[in-house]
């Protein structure tokens, strides 16, 4: 059956694709929990990944949350329904904007930076010479920034959904002609433990996935500066998807009843 | 093969298999390196050397065979294990590998600091010495790896080789992409290092006259196996018509020239 083959083969490629990020995590997570650690190296990531990305994340927050205040102004007044912008706000920024937004830039930023590195040093021999020097690179590179990206995440996320409730808050203030104290009372009311733990659960996650897959595509990049672009590309792709997809059952895992 | 009685050489490889795919590249190599020699592989491109080299450091997984370093063997070592035995071993790469994210002292004292867990200021005060065994000053020891010339990476990559003092060192391909008189000076400065060590040597390279200024013994390697082997002297006598064609670098021969697609 000529047309099926090609169905057949992708699928058996997917799968041993699963198969070795599995394995790539695997023994990625086992190399985080045992010693030696280098704090020095996870305080470097940490840096790169959360402070150098507060103003990505920052301004995608800020207009986030402005647009959402307009929009749902525009729907919203045509059933006199304007009272519930903040609750819109808080809700879709705390849930889903913060952390999906906050994770698909990430992924832009630290991602393909990871993978170009990884990459390079995977071609320039660089990750051989790790090894001959008795150092273990998932020790050395991927441990350090699977739990920078873990860690930081959830903090990016918890500035971006302050930055963005504010976004809000200046459109709905200085361009809707929302009470202030009004408005600041209805976000405080309708802001839920349960949304904001969820969008940091999930922030956390995306941390993971980005490096991962930063790690993973860099660490198996092949054939030079070619090798190393493709490495960059899939990297991003992927963890893009994986965090859209993620996205999906985290929800549900936290609010279908 | 020269092996005194009694004393296990300090690499023996037997029987080595490795391919990728189809292609096999080591077919039942065998080759004893003995404690203190100087070994060169010398073969063409494409034909397997580097393959040999990454087997016996572990970054390639052989099918078939068996490797043993001190008599101990290392084939299907991993993690802890394979550690311990890399630490008897510095190696200087191609392009010398220098990690771009650390000044050059860093990069000597390496494995100093992470391999071995010495202190920065201890690390640091040898990898002076060793970069100034190589020829390289204080100035040189700050400097970024993106700063330097290719005559210099290599001679900083020595310094990292030789840093841990190690029982056996590899050099792959030591002169490639150096000038001549560059290529002297790097051949030279192996061999004072080798000596001062009183290190066991493997290297492997195409370059015939750097391949004789650091050898004691050179072995051919074609089609998988050694077919030759003995004292650098005995090169130019060797009565092996390989030998003849690869030293004297004729076209013609019993060395067949394909086309060969490059493995890792």
């Amino acid at each position: 059956m000529p047309i099926l083959q090609p169905l057949g083969r992708t699928f058996l490629a997917f799968l041993a694709a699963a198969g070795r990020i599995m394995m790539f995590t695997s023994v990625a997570l086992s190399h985080c929990v045992r010693p030696p650690v280098y704090p020095r190296l996870i305080g470097r990531q940490m840096i790169e990944i959360g402070y150098y990305s507060l103003p990505v994340v920052g301004l995608t927050a800020i207009f986030t949350g402005m647009v959402l205040a307009l929009q749902s102004y525009t729907g919203f007044a045509r059933f006199s329904a304007e009272s519930a912008i903040p609750n819109v706000v808080i809700v879709s920024i705390t849930r889903e904007l913060g952390p999906v937004l906050a994770g698909l830039m990430v992924a832009g930023r630290i991602g393909a930076a990871m993978a170009a590195e990884i990459g390079t040093m995977r071609v320039t021999e660089q990750i051989d010479a790790l090894d001959t020097l008795a150092t273990n690179p998932f020790k050395y590179l991927v441990a350090p920034r699977l739990i920078a990206g873990l860690t930081m995440l959830p903090i990016l996320v918890l500035v971006a959904d302050v930055i963005g409730v504010f976004g809000g808050y200046v459109v709905s203030i200085f361009k809707l002609g929302f009470n202030p104290s009004i408005y600041m009372q209805n976000t405080i009311d309708f802001m839920e433990a349960q949304d904001v733990i969820s969008g940091l659960v999930k922030a956390a996650v995306f941390g993971f996935i980005v490096t991962l897959m930063g790690c993973y595509h860099g660490y198996h990049s092949r054939g030079g500066a070619q090798g190393v672009g493709t490495a960059t590309t899939n990297a991003v792709v992927s963890a893009s998807i994986l965090i859209l997809c993620f996205n999906y059952f985290i929800t549900e895992l936290f609010f279908a009843r | 093969m020269n092996a005194p009685v009694g004393q296990p050489a300090k690499i023996a490889i037997r029987g080595l298999c490795k391919a990728f795919g189809d292609n096999v590249v080591l077919d039942g190599l065998d080759l004893d390196v003995q404690e203190g020699d100087s070994l060169v592989v010398i073969g063409g491109s494409g034909t397997g050397k580097s393959v040999l080299l990454k087997c016996i450091i572990g970054l390639l997984h052989p099918e078939a065979g068996s490797i043993k370093i001190d008599g101990q063997e290392v084939v299907g070592l991993s993690g802890q294990a394979l550690d311990e035995v890399r630490r008897k071993f510095g190696m200087l790469f191609q392009n010398a590998a220098l990690f771009d994210s650390l000044p050059v002292w860093r990069n000597v004292a390496f494995g100093l600091i992470e391999g071995r867990g010495m202190n920065y200021k201890e690390a640091k005060a040898i990898a002076m010495e060793k970069l100034a065994n190589v020829g390289l000053g204080p100035e040189v020891a700050v400097l970024w790896p993106a700063e330097l010339s290719g005559g210099m990476r290599k001679r900083v990559g020595l310094a990292r080789a030789i840093a841990t003092e190690p029982d056996i060192i590899f050099f792959d391909e030591p002169t490639t992409g150096l000038d001549p008189i560059m290529g002297d000076v790097i051949d030279n400065l192996i061999v004072s290092c080798v000596d001062k060590l009183g290190a066991t040597a493997l290297s492997i390279t195409h370059d015939m006259d750097s391949a004789r200024r650091i050898s004691n013994r050179i072995a051919l390697l074609y089609h998988g196996k050694i077919i030759w082997d003995g004292p650098t002297e005995a090169i130019d006598r060797s009565n092996n018509a390989y030998v003849e064609q690869f030293i004297h670098g004729h076209a013609e021969g019993p060395i067949q020239v394909e086309p060969q697609a490059s493995p890792a």
